[in-house]
């Protein structure tokens, strides 16, 4: 079993990495909504992770938001994105949040 | 004779609607219900033409939904993510009723009798109660805490006895109201069960309720059949100190796999699930799986358990032998494969593949596709039979 993740997960580092250049705005769309949009509502207005509204995010600077998608926050269920996307799309992700203009 | 023609005409006018799906007199259980979770509608599916019959829109944000049935399999309940409840008529493909009830909410049930509607929510928290006919709020239910705070509930199943059971995501406690008079809740309180209880489900028989802990290693077991009731922890310690894989996808307990004495649970942050056996509720074996399971779905006679997993793992689905516990069969059928759900008897499966707008139809012996289904980022599939099982 541990073999298999690791395995899974170094395969999708190494598309993260390859992706390091170029955010692309679909799949990182699509992601927003349909992955974080699980916990968080395809609307962003929450669910059992807090909403993601302009006015929700207000408080945070994009470098705060950048930090907890790569890293969580222990304790709670929002998870490491760190293994699936590069700091560029992490960086996309926060500014679209902050600006309220995901695509 | 005449007497009894015109009777039987007269109540044939009554039962045929003008307009939708029944120009013709059916039934419903071989019927059921997709999610479109991006465009809040819903299709009526007929599974054994394994065609849609209609498209119901208007149903709100389901980025989050569930179903239960009316007991005469006609009505189904959409539980959606901004609070609404929505009654569908399956017959005339039409909303027969809908209120948006809270502003953020997880999942419902619906009562033994078929006489109540309860919805778990976020936000405000708490379980909010409703007539299943005119939808009409007949009991409110804050769930505050032993700490005082107001929590938000998950894992809300129905029990004999009109009665549902909760947990409280925040408190960390499991709650059981009895509604047999419902203007005067009765609720039983079991408080320090555990860190972040994330969901919760009761076994077929209606006697086994068991809660998943986000928050620590462990899933939480009341025997309703016991007095008083109790919260008694199980599995505890799971993970033996190992450092959780990260979740991108909360295990859901809802459509487990109960067979025969033994049940099998996702673990959390764990790439496997975990046998149970029902009798000592000790460990009983476990299953390598290919992802962190999302849900675990026991075909009705209980001889496999399919299998589907968390993003980024999610085009893939394990089968189960449960018998040996192995995975006999592991196939990718599309993009985000997000619910499974199995016609009433067994014989086939339905697979919701999100990102391919697509709901495949497997045979359930062979593993071979037997049909296709276009719908806009399907997720939960739902189907009448439900509405004749506890805890569904």
């Amino acid at each position: 079993m541990w073999p298999n993740a690791a395995l899974a997960l170094i395969a999708t580092m190494a598309a993260a990495s390859a992706a390091e250049t170029a955010p692309d705005p679909a799949r990182l769309a699509n992601l927003v909504r349909q992955d974080c949009g699980s916990c968080h509502g395809l609307t962003l207005k929450g669910g059992l992770g807090k909403p993601l509204t302009v006015e929700q995010l207000g408080p945070w600077d994009r470098d705060q938001l950048v930090h907890i998608i790569l890293d969580g926050i222990p304790g709670t269920p929002m998870p490491p994105w760190r293994p699936l996307l590069s700091e560029l799309d992490a960086r996309w992700i926060a500014d679209r949040l902050k600006q309220g203009n995901l695509p | 004779m005449m007497f009894a023609a015109r009777i039987f005409a007269a109540l044939l006018l009554l039962a045929v609607p003008a307009t939708g799906l029944a120009e013709a007199l059916r039934g419903t259980g071989n019927l059921g219900l997709v999610i479109e979770r991006a465009t809040g509608s819903v299709l009526i599916v007929d599974t054994s033409a394994r065609e849609t019959l209609g498209r119901v829109q208007g149903v709100g944000d389901l980025s989050h939904a569930s179903v239960v049935f009316s007991p005469d399999q006609r009505y189904g309940y959409v539980f959606g993510r901004d609070g609404g409840l929505t009654r569908i008529d399956l017959l005339t493909a039409k909303i027969a009723g809908r209120v948006v009830q809270a502003g953020n909410s997880i999942g419902g049930a619906i009562s033994d009798d078929g006489e109540l509607i309860a919805v778990s929510n976020y936000e405000p928290g708490g379980v909010r109660v409703f007539d299943a006919r005119t939808l009409a709020q007949v009991a409110d239910i804050p769930a505050t805490g032993a700490d005082g705070k107001a929590s938000k509930t998950v894992g809300l199943v129905d029990l004999p006895g009109r009665r549902f059971a909760f947990a409280l995501y925040n408190a960390g406690e499991i709650w059981i109201a009895d509604l047999s008079k419902v203007e005067t809740p009765a609720i039983t309180r079991l408080t320090g069960v555990g860190k972040l209880p994330y969901d919760g489900n009761v076994t077929p028989d209606g006697r086994h309720y068991l809660a998943g802990l986000f928050g620590e290693d462990g899933v939480v077991h009341v025997d309703m059949w016991q007095s008083p009731l109790r919260a008694e922890r199980i599995l505890d310690r799971y993970g033996h100190g190992e450092e959780p894989l990260p979740v991108y996808k909360m295990p859901h307990l809802e459509g487990w796999a109960a067979i025969g004495d033994r049940l099998l649970l996702p673990a959390v942050g764990r790439h496997e699930l975990i046998a149970v056996d029902t009798r000592s509720f000790a460990e009983a074996g476990r299953v390598a799986t290919h992802g962190q399971p999302v849900f675990a779905v026991a075909r009705p006679d209980g001889r496999h358990v399919w299998v589907n997993f968390a993003h980024p793992l999610n085009d893939t689905i394990d089968i189960v032998d449960t018998l040996t516990l192995k995975v006999i069969h592991r196939f990718a059928p599309g993009p985000a494969v997000l619910h499974m759900e199995f016609t009433p008897r067994g014989n086939e499966v339905w697979v919701s593949l999100r990102d391919a707008d697509r709901v495949d139809v497997y045979d359930a012996a062979t593993f071979a596709r037997k049909g296709q289904i276009s719908a806009q980022k399907p997720s939960g599939i739902f189907f009448t039979a439900r509405a004749t099982r506890i805890g569904q």
